[in-house]
């Protein structure tokens, strides 16, 4: 029974056509990457990163590496750590693939096998296959996204660890973190966002920044609330297409009861119903993909532009402490030297990051109005292309009911 | 009426188009009018109220004629059964019908059509009087549709049933009422007026003008009462296929004609005898009996606070006082009326509607509540059901006649129903008395002569299981949609907070374009969640109970093999006792048991013939339950696709208008 039901069995050498979803990105010639090939095993997927490059320090031009999703996360986080790149918004890290839903789903199907009818099983089986693989090729999808923003980041391309990451053929031995560590994480998450809530307050001396930091506080909530509402909208649009299924079936099993012509009747509106949900699983579907993964994305990536203006704040409010210092140093005339090199090095901190930090907000801004424009002008075209499809099957479906009836 | 049309889903075909309905108003009671009074009293006087009607001469005087064109159109019926260019056709056929009868009338009918048509015209007058065989072939044109004449005669004896033959084929489609009327029309005014309105119909339909020539003739009332009555019915039929065409032309919806094409058709090629009357006896009571039901009214306060409800009846039929009359019932008013007709009819194996159930959390919310939605829904809900249950119960024949029904809708002051109450001791008893129905249900083992019944009985406990399950399934579409609005509603809103603070002002307003679009899709669920509700969801509730009382239906039946049975072993044992008297040689006690013998004798075949008569009267509710399941399906279901396509235009109108939104953003 689960032999049949293993979930391996429909991506064996399952073959990805890499696909950009949610980021019109400028590629350049120089360095391409892109995730050729991803296989799905039971707890894990296995990207397969594949890099097309000119730059002279990869060995060759073009070569492939297996990569794991920890092995992403800990890039991204070696981007994060690394104060170099304080100035520049961090792509967001890919979300964990996450199929245990899917997975439960399939394992409800099994138990529930006997329960019903031949049809209702393959038809949910098939089902189950489709969103599983949907999860898939969106996980695959994020993953890339990642890759494609670093490598077309004019700094982070050059990275040491990201080009490690694609041509260093082994296991990258990366482990996920233990539980000290997580507290670690949360402990300083904890102390990041009290921190932000300080350094927030701070008024910027800069209007543009100021203008940025009002700007994104909000949009972040706003796009937050967004994308779970957009969420639990797409949930309940699938839930519908499913009850449309399962009225389908009934009226199958109905209409094959005897040959009257009701049963002639309910077997056509069965047959009509089978083809609207498809259509109706299918505008849930590009939802999802259109607007709920936008959403999602722009709420990831508002996160990362939040922590930007965060570490110019936290720079900024040490640039004034350390101009305090100077002063009371200077007015106790003690330790003035090494006051001012702090004076020093925290003003420089704080204008680089505020150069490339203006830059980057603005790229930004001009990312997110491309996306968005890209995703809600296919999406009203998904929307279009099946009403459209929806309205010829009703149509056609009523012509002949009326006429033969 | 038009007003109570909109809210709730018509039953009748009529009612679909509140237009038409009052457009033809006038034109079905002239018509029905003049048939009435026609077939009350045959006199030539009583014949006046149409002539004023229609100006000048009455529509007998065209019936004749055109009962003799009648044969042509009728034809042309038929020959449109192959041919699927024009709805109504193929419609009319849908029906199973016997085609041996039809194959029989055509050509038969095709013969004496050019004669008839050519004489006429020659002769108007004393061509048609003085032949013979104009009548006689009226009659065999007559029975032919009709099967055979004894059930011709049949028909037209009972003054009920003539009253229900006539406006029959007349009554269903409001279109052909119209048309009718207007063909009518043309008739006079061809005559006298030749720039008149409807001089283009009457090209359409070339059948009158012979009629026109040979109109006086009718007034001589050669002919007897049941061939006028017979033409005029078919004249209508006739009448409806000139129609076709032109209808075609303007494009009328033809939807509205749908459903009460078939009823026209069959009853002409209906191939049993019982199955014809049948459904011309329902074909008339449906479309000649307008209930609605409108202005639910909160009456008193509190707990003893009731739901009102205005009953109005449009009506031509004769039994009824007047034509239009309303009343006021409330809900234990309904349950009465079904109680009292279950009482009387359900042990004749006849198929009483039952009544949507007594909901005391709903009508506790109603009576508690102020205004909110949900019990506004339910009372709304209720209002439809109870107007559904009353027109299944008028549209069945034998109900209609019943003096409670009529009293129902007619009598402004009912006695209070007081068995129906909710939880009460009669409410107890009736369940203790289903309970113990039950369980003798299942002693009984019933040994099943009758294929048929063997397999029908299955069949339908098949179907309201599967019933059962889809009207589950359809409730939680109902309610995965509900949600889906109010998802999508949130969802706009939140949309437009984003857009109000995204700082590009392209995109910002491109998302509260976005957010209004939303808006606008989740009234759209609103509004399907609601149809999936009242068109399909309410449509399954009603089945599933009518297939309970089928059941029910059945359950007589068995009841009344059983007692029969138990006659049966009565008999036998008291023969048994007779021979055992014999054998004792008890000859004081022998003409008691020989008595008692010739009674059980009796009871037997009493009890057998009333079993007889149960399995037929069940067989034939069984077979009209099915017609007007199969019509009530189709209606329904097409009037929910027809919905769904609705929303899928919106959907188109409203994405088309935001796609240039989305491309303007830079």
């Amino acid at each position: 029974m689960m032999s049949n039901l293993d979930i391996n069995f429909f991506f064996e050498d399952f073959r990805l056509n890499a696909y950009i979803l949610n980021v019109d990105l400028q590629t350049d010639a120089t360095l391409q990457v892109d995730i050729s090939d991803a296989l799905s095993e039971r707890d894990k997927v296995k990207f397969t990163v594949h890099t097309k490059s000119t730059l002279p320090n990869f060995k060759q031009n073009e070569f492939s590496v297996v990569r794991q999703h920890e092995e992403f996360i800990w890039l991204h986080d070696s981007f994060v750590e690394n104060e170099e790149y304080a100035g520049y918004i961090i792509p967001p890290s890919p979300p964990r693939p996450d199929f245990d839903a899917s997975r439960e789903k399939l394992q409800k199907l099994g138990e529930g096998e006997g329960s019903m009818t031949k049809e209702e099983f393959t038809k949910m089986k098939q089902e189950l296959e489709a969103e599983y693989l949907a999860i898939f090729k969106k996980t695959v999808a994020m993953h890339e996204v990642f890759l494609c923003r670093v490598a077309a980041h004019p700094v982070l391309r050059k990275d040491l660890n990201f080009h490690v990451f694609l041509e260093y053929n082994q296991d990258l031995s990366v482990r996920g973190k233990n539980k000290k560590e997580k507290l670690e994480d949360f402990f300083k998450n904890v102390v990041k966002s009290a921190d932000g809530v300080l350094v927030a307050g701070v008024k910027d001396v800069d209007d543009f920044f100021e203008h940025e930091k009002t700007f994104l506080l909000e949009y972040h909530n706003r796009v937050k609330d967004s994308s779970a509402k957009s969420d639990r909208m797409i949930r309940s649009h699938k839930s519908a297409a499913d009850d449309i299924n399962r009225i389908a079936s009934t009226l199958y099993t109905l209409g094959t009861q005897d040959s009257t012509d009701l049963c002639k009747f309910f077997l056509k509106v069965s047959e009509l119903f089978e083809k609207t949900r498809k259509i109706e699983a299918r505008v849930a579907a590009d939802e999802d993909l259109k607007l709920a993964d936008l959403l999602k994305y722009y709420l990831r990536e508002s996160q990362a532009a939040k922590d930007l203006l965060y570490r110019r704040g936290r720079a900024l409010v040490d640039y004034e402490n350390a101009n305090k210092a100077l002063d009371k140093a200077r007015a106790k005339n003690k330790d003035v030297l090494q006051a001012e090199t702090t004076q020093q090095v925290c003003c420089q901190k704080f204008e680089k990051i505020s150069e490339s930090a203006k830059q980057e907000l603005i790229d930004f801004k001009t990312r997110r109005v491309a996306a968005f424009r890209k995703n809600l002008v296919e999406l009203a075209e998904l929307e279009l292309k099946h009403a459209k499809g929806n309205l010829q099957l009703l149509q056609s479906c009523l012509g002949v009911l009326k006429g033969d009836t | 009426m038009a007003a109570s049309s909109e809210r709730s889903p018509p039953p009748f075909p009529d009612s679909e188009e509140p237009e038409l309905l009052e457009d033809s108003d006038e034109g079905a009671d002239a018509f029905t009018g003049t048939s009435i009074s026609e077939m009350d009293s045959p006199s030539p006087d009583s014949t006046r109220p149409p002539k004023d009607i229609f100006n000048e001469p009455p529509e007998d005087i065209f019936s004749d004629p055109l009962s003799n064109i009648n044969s042509e159109p009728q034809k042309k019926v038929d020959a449109k059964i192959p041919s699927p260019s024009s709805d109504e056709a193929v419609d009319l056929f849908s029906d199973p019908l016997d085609d041996d009868s039809e194959v029989m009338s055509s050509p038969e009918v095709q013969n004496p059509m050019p004669d008839l048509l050519n004489e006429p015209v020659e002769a108007p007058k004393s061509d048609v009087l003085g032949e013979p065989p104009v009548s006689s072939v009226k009659k065999a044109a007559s029975s032919e549709m009709f099967g055979d004449d004894d059930d011709d005669e049949d028909l037209f004896k009972e003054p009920p049933k003539v009253v229900t033959k006539k406006p029959q084929p007349s009554g269903p489609p409001v279109d052909v009422f119209t048309e009718v009327k207007s063909d009518v029309k043309v008739k006079p005014q061809v005559k006298d007026d030749p720039t008149d309105l409807f001089a283009e119909e009457a090209l359409t339909a070339p059948a009158p003008k012979p009629s026109a020539g040979s109109s006086s003739s009718r007034t001589n009332g050669v002919h007897s009462e049941e061939q006028d009555l017979f033409s005029e019915a078919t004249v209508e039929l006739s009448l409806d296929s000139p129609r076709n065409d032109r209808k075609n032309k303007d494009a009328v919806k033809p939807s509205v004609s749908a459903p009460a094409a078939p009823v026209a058709s069959s009853s002409s090629k209906a191939p049993s005898k019982t199955l014809k009357e049948l459904e011309e006896e329902e074909s008339e009571d449906k479309f000649d009996l307008n209930i609605s039901i409108t202005n639910p009214e909160k009456v008193g306060d509190g707990m003893n606070a009731y739901m009102a409800y205005k009953v109005s009846t449009q009506t031509s039929l004769t039994m009824f006082r007047s034509k239009t009359f309303t009343v006021r019932r409330r809900f234990s008013d309904f349950l009465g009326l079904f109680e009292k007709l279950s009482e009387k009819h359900s042990q004749n194996g006849y198929l009483i509607p039952p009544p949507p159930e007594k909901s005391i959390l709903g009508m506790t919310k109603v009576k508690v509540g102020k205004e909110d939605p949900s019990s506004a829904e339910f009372v709304e809900r209720r209002r439809a059901a109870l107007e559904r249950y009353l027109q299944r119960v008028v549209s069945h024949p034998s109900l209609l006649q019943d003096p409670d029904v009529r009293e129902f809708l007619e009598k402004e002051e009912l006695p209070r129903a007081v068995s129906t109450q909710a939880l009460s001791g009669a409410g107890f008893l009736k369940m203790l008395n289903k309970a113990t129905d039950a369980v003798s249900k299942m002693t009984i083992k019933m040994n099943e002569q009758d294929v048929w019944f063997d397999e029908k009985i299955q069949d339908v406990e098949n179907e309201e299981q599967h019933l059962r399950k889809l009207h589950v399934m359809v409730e939680s579409l109902v309610n995965h949609r509900k949600e889906l609005s109010g998802n999508t509603a949130v969802f706009a809103k939140s949309v437009a907070m984003l857009g109000s603070s995204e700082d590009n002002t392209a995109l910002s307003r491109a998302l509260s374009q976005l957010a209004e679009v939303e808006d606008r899709i989740e009234q759209l669920h609103q509004e399907q969640a609601s149809n999936d509700f009242f068109t399909f969801s309410e449509l399954l509730a009603d089945y599933i109970r009518l297939l309970g009382a089928v059941r029910g239906c059945f359950d007589q039946r068995m009841k009344a093999w059983q007692r029969w049975q138990d006659a049966e072993n009565m008999l036998q044992k008291k023969r048994e006792a007779e021979a055992k008297l014999l054998w004792a040689n008890k000859p004081d006690k022998l003409q008691q048991a020989k008595d008692e013998i010739t009674e059980w004798e009796a009871k037997v075949t009493q009890y057998e013939r009333e079993f007889e008569r149960i399995s037929a009267t069940v067989r034939k509710e069984v077979i009209r339950f099915d017609k007007e399941k199969a019509r009530d399906f189709n209606r329904q279901v097409i009037k929910y696709l027809e919905s769904l396509l609705h929303s899928q235009q919106q959907l188109i109108k409203y994405w088309d208008a935001f796609l240039p939104e989305a491309k303007a953003i830079v």
